[in-house]
């Protein structure tokens, strides 16, 4: 675990891409075939089935390091990782054990037919033979949540260097549903059978947020308008009678939603569509609000009650296969109609509906139609250039997210709560509030939008405006103003101010504001009236 | 008591003076040169020989100064004060007040391990003990100082090797002249931006002996010492100033470094892990040998450190302060 360990180290050292890539580019190159696997399966986010509980990790760290199990749960949140908790806790080793990566994994996955007993031996001694980093490394396997500073992008970039393979192709090869024990080196990367696994998906095409005026795009008709619905991205896989729904986070996501088991029937094998779950009115023909939806995310299994109350649709935006051939380097314009007829043909009662083009002849025209995106349960327009293929991942030129401004509203810090991870010493986690007579009513939280010196500046101020502490919250002096943005605002019972929000962050700091001027309640609930 | 917490500090009645004051006294007693030690307004100053040219330096040199060496009693009042080493920093102190035979120790910063550079920490005998907890918790423990002069040079190398210039982000008093020390001269010449050149000269010029250092100056670039590595504050960092470097590694070197989550908030390329206060173990260790029974924490880790030294059997309390130890924060805005 030496290589795996300075990998980690080289990759956590710098900040700059370049240095990352050719790092992990020669590391992939250099490694033995099953670590080269595993590698990739943990920067893909897959990770071995935890074999033990954090609650026991804490406990052993603790006793071996010779403190009381307050003080090492009292480490954590400065820490703001348990892993690394644990390794800076734990006193120096006194032996050295070299084994590889994928070794490690295996004993690791052997521990789960062990008792506690033979658990706790083997961890202590693991401990007690690593050096700190890669006792840190060792740990983060046991845990899982890994994060390296690399994302897939990188990962796959590194690898077409390190083997000569086209990267677009190897980001198709590394999705699905596979794992070390399911594929090999020569499986995964150098010679897949492309038919071994069917719920594979394409990778998504991801658009950049629209930054120039729409009209230095050319001529308005050499691009596709649609609405960007606000629901879920997924991708439907109907292949040889079967079907796969993936959320863009290449989470399978079939079995939450039952309702598509009949476009089996109706469709060719062979088909995958490109498309946004929608929660539905069928009645109304319109979606229904996120919230709804958001009632369907979390389930597993759908009672039935929530089928009738939330039902889903497919809208569809594109389509990437059809009777099995791959149409990704088609023109958007073909794809699309080829889309269109085939829904076109389906039953009406089918859950799937094409996403309607926005026509407009001109950009002006586009812009109006954006404009009312919110009323209809839009979150701004779409464009995609008719001509352009289907890309994997997120690239810019060809598909623009057009989005609608976000709401805002001026609101008070309340409370103050230090952050994880990178910034486990800053205070980052806020709560707001707005007026209601002359009392301040939280009404969310918010964590992101302020620069890191911004972030350093509220910190020393919070630490010095602290009125009352409950636990690793802080209750602060009400006097900084901040403008929050947020996409949606729905009703809630359980937020004292009735209100919850979507998407809030912070847009800037108001110091310019003063503390009366916030917004108020009464403001909040007329948004509510408006959009909720 | 011998000694009180104040608004305005820490206070020691029979005395009528106070430690480390952060509001304007009559008398004020200073454990040593750091800003939130150190500051301007106070009627008449005490501090080490070793500490005044800095706190000169950094207040004016018509402030009213008095000087002793340490372990030199000073009837003042009804107390006995004296200053004992407390190896943070050149010329930093201790405190010890004896009243009718109750003696009190406040520490102010201290570390425990011998620097090279600071008198060495020396443990007092005490009834009462005032210890900061900047790092009291046991995920701090500094690595031997010999490791980090290694890691330091290798990196430093390792630039030159790849024709980048090296760019450690310190403070200026104590830590970069401790920095310095570790360099090894044969690698390449030591430029220094003005805030830490300024406090060399200071401590040169009371007899420490410092490396050869250049200061950056306007003329100085990245083709003037292409085997150069840069001591800046660590507000320098990121700023136009650097420019002139042309391609840079960063570092930053602090006890803070120790955590992933700070070194890649810092955004800078190498966290070395090197404090002038002391580790969990080195807290621990003061503590024990003073053989305190009763100990007030201040700042850091008050609440966490109390607890832990009270089911260890001392009689701890926790004290507000208003000095910020090494603080991110503080660093960043005392640094310019």
């Amino acid at each position: 675990m030496k290589d795996f360990a300075a990998l980690f180290t080289a990759l956590d050292q710098t900040t700059k891409t370049s240095v990352k890539t050719a790092a992990l580019t020669e590391y992939l190159a250099a490694a033995r075939e099953e670590d080269r696997v595993w590698t990739i399966a943990l920067l893909s986010g897959r990770r071995p089935r935890r074999a033990i509980t954090t609650t026991k990790l804490r406990e052993w760290a603790a006793e071996r390091a010779g403190i009381p199990l307050w003080l090492f749960e009292a480490c954590y949140p400065v820490v703001g990782d348990l892993s690394e908790t644990i390794a800076l806790v734990l006193p120096e080793p006194e032996t050295r054990i070299e084994r590889s990566l994928s070794d490690w994994i295996a004993t690791l996955r052997a521990l789960d037919k062990a008792d506690e007993a033979e658990r706790k031996e083997t961890i202590l001694a693991a401990w007690n033979g690593l050096p700190p980093t890669e006792r840190f490394v060792f740990n983060k396997l046991i845990t899982g949540g890994w994060r390296m500073g690399v994302s897939q992008k990188l990962m796959t970039r590194a690898l077409a260097k390190a083997t000569g393979i086209d990267d677009a192709e190897l980001t198709h090869r590394l999705m699905g549903d596979w794992t070390p024990d399911s594929v090999s080196w020569d499986s995964l990367i150098e010679a897949p059978d492309p038919t071994a696994d069917l719920s594979r998906p394409y990778p998504f095409y991801l658009a950049y947020q629209l930054e120039q005026e729409p009209h230095e795009l050319g001529p308005v008709n050499d691009w596709l308008a649609e609405r960007k619905w606000d629901g879920i991205r997924g991708q439907l896989i109907l292949r040889e009678g079967e079907r796969y729904l993936w959320s863009r986070g290449e989470d399978l996501m079939t079995d939450r939603f039952p309702e598509f088991a009949q476009l089996v029937d109706f469709l060719p094998s062979g088909t995958v569509i490109d498309g946004e779950v929608l929660a539905y009115d069928h009645a109304a023909d319109a979606p229904l609000s996120f919230n709804k939806l958001q009632a369907r995310i979390g389930r597993k299994t759908v009672p039935k009650k929530l089928l009738t109350e939330a039902p889903v649709i497919l809208m569809a935006y594109d389509l990437l296969e059809w009777h099995g051939a791959d149409l990704r380097q088609a023109p958007l314009a073909e794809r699309r109609a080829t889309l269109e007829s085939a829904i076109e043909a389906l039953p009406p009662e089918l859950p799937i509906r094409i996403s309607p083009r926005v026509e407009a002849k001109d950009w002006d025209g586009l812009a109006q139609a954006r404009a009312i995106s919110r009323d209809i349960g839009a979150e701004g327009l779409m464009l995609k250039r008719l001509n352009a293929p289907y890309l994997a991942g997120r690239k810019k030129g060809d598909w623009w997210k057009w989005k609608v401004d976000p709401l805002t509203i001026d609101a008070v810090m309340i409370y103050a709560q230090a952050g994880s991870g990178r910034r486990a010493t800053l205070y980052t986690d806020f709560t707001f509030a707005v007026w209601n007579g002359n009392d301040l009513v939280p009404f969310t939280k918010a964590y992101s939008g302020l620069t890191d010196a911004e972030f350093r500046q509220i910190t020393a101020w919070v630490r010095k405006n602290t009125t009352d502490r409950f636990g690793p919250v802080r209750a602060v002096t009400p006097h900084h103003v901040f403008e929050i943005a947020f996409e949606g605002i729905q009703p809630s019972p359980r937020h004292k101010s009735g209100v919850a929000l979507r998407f809030p962050r912070i847009a800037r700091w108001r110091k310019d504001k003063p503390l009366q001027e916030a917004n108020t309640l009464d403001d909040l609930n007329q948004m509510l009236e408006i959009y909720g | 008591m011998v000694l009180e917490f104040t608004p305005s500090g820490i206070y020691c009645p029979a005395a009528d003076a106070y430690i480390d004051p952060w509001r304007p006294v009559p008398r004020a007693l200073i454990t040593h040169g750091h800003s939130d030690h150190a500051r301007p307004g106070m009627g008449a100053y005490m501090a080490t020989k070793a500490a005044a040219p800095v706190i000169h330096h950094r207040l004016g040199g018509d402030i009213r100064m008095e000087t002793t060496d340490y372990g030199v009693t000073h009837r003042i009042g009804d107390a006995d004060i004296s200053f004992h080493p407390a190896g943070h920093v050149p010329g930093s102190a201790q405190i010890r007040v004896e009243v009718d035979g109750e003696v009190w120790v406040a520490s102010g910063d201290y570390k425990v391990i011998d620097d090279g550079l600071s008198e060495p920490f020396e443990p007092v005998k005490c009834h009462t003990f005032i210890t900061e907890s900047t790092f009291g918790l046991p995920i701090y423990d500094w690595p031997d100082q010999d490791v980090l002069a290694r890691d330091l040079n290798d990196w430093w190398r390792g630039c030159v090797a790849e024709g980048k210039r090296a760019v450690l982000g310190v403070y200026a008093l104590g830590k970069a002249q401790r920095i310095l020390r570790l360099l090894d001269p044969s690698i390449g010449p030591i430029l220094t931006h003005g805030a830490v050149e300024a406090t060399n000269s200071v401590l040169r010029a009371q007899g420490l002996a410092l490396p050869d250092t250049v200061q950056v100056v306007d003329g100085i670039d990245a083709k003037s010492h292409p085997d150069a590595i840069v001591l800046a504050p660590p507000s320098a960092l990121g700023t136009p100033w650097m420019k002139r470097f042309g391609a840079v590694s960063t570092g930053f070197a602090s006890g803070w470094m120790r955590l992933r989550g700070v070194r890649r908030r810092r955004a800078a390329d190498r966290g070395f892990v090197v404090s002038d206060h002391a580790d969990w173990k080195g807290l621990n260790w003061a503590i024990e040998q003073t053989g305190a029974e009763r100990v007030f924490v201040t700042h850091g880790y008050t609440a966490q450190f109390s607890q832990w030294l009270r089911e260890q059997g001392y009689d701890a309390g926790i004290v507000q302060t208003e000095f910020g130890g090494e603080d991110l924060d503080e660093a960043e805005e005392n640094a310019a």
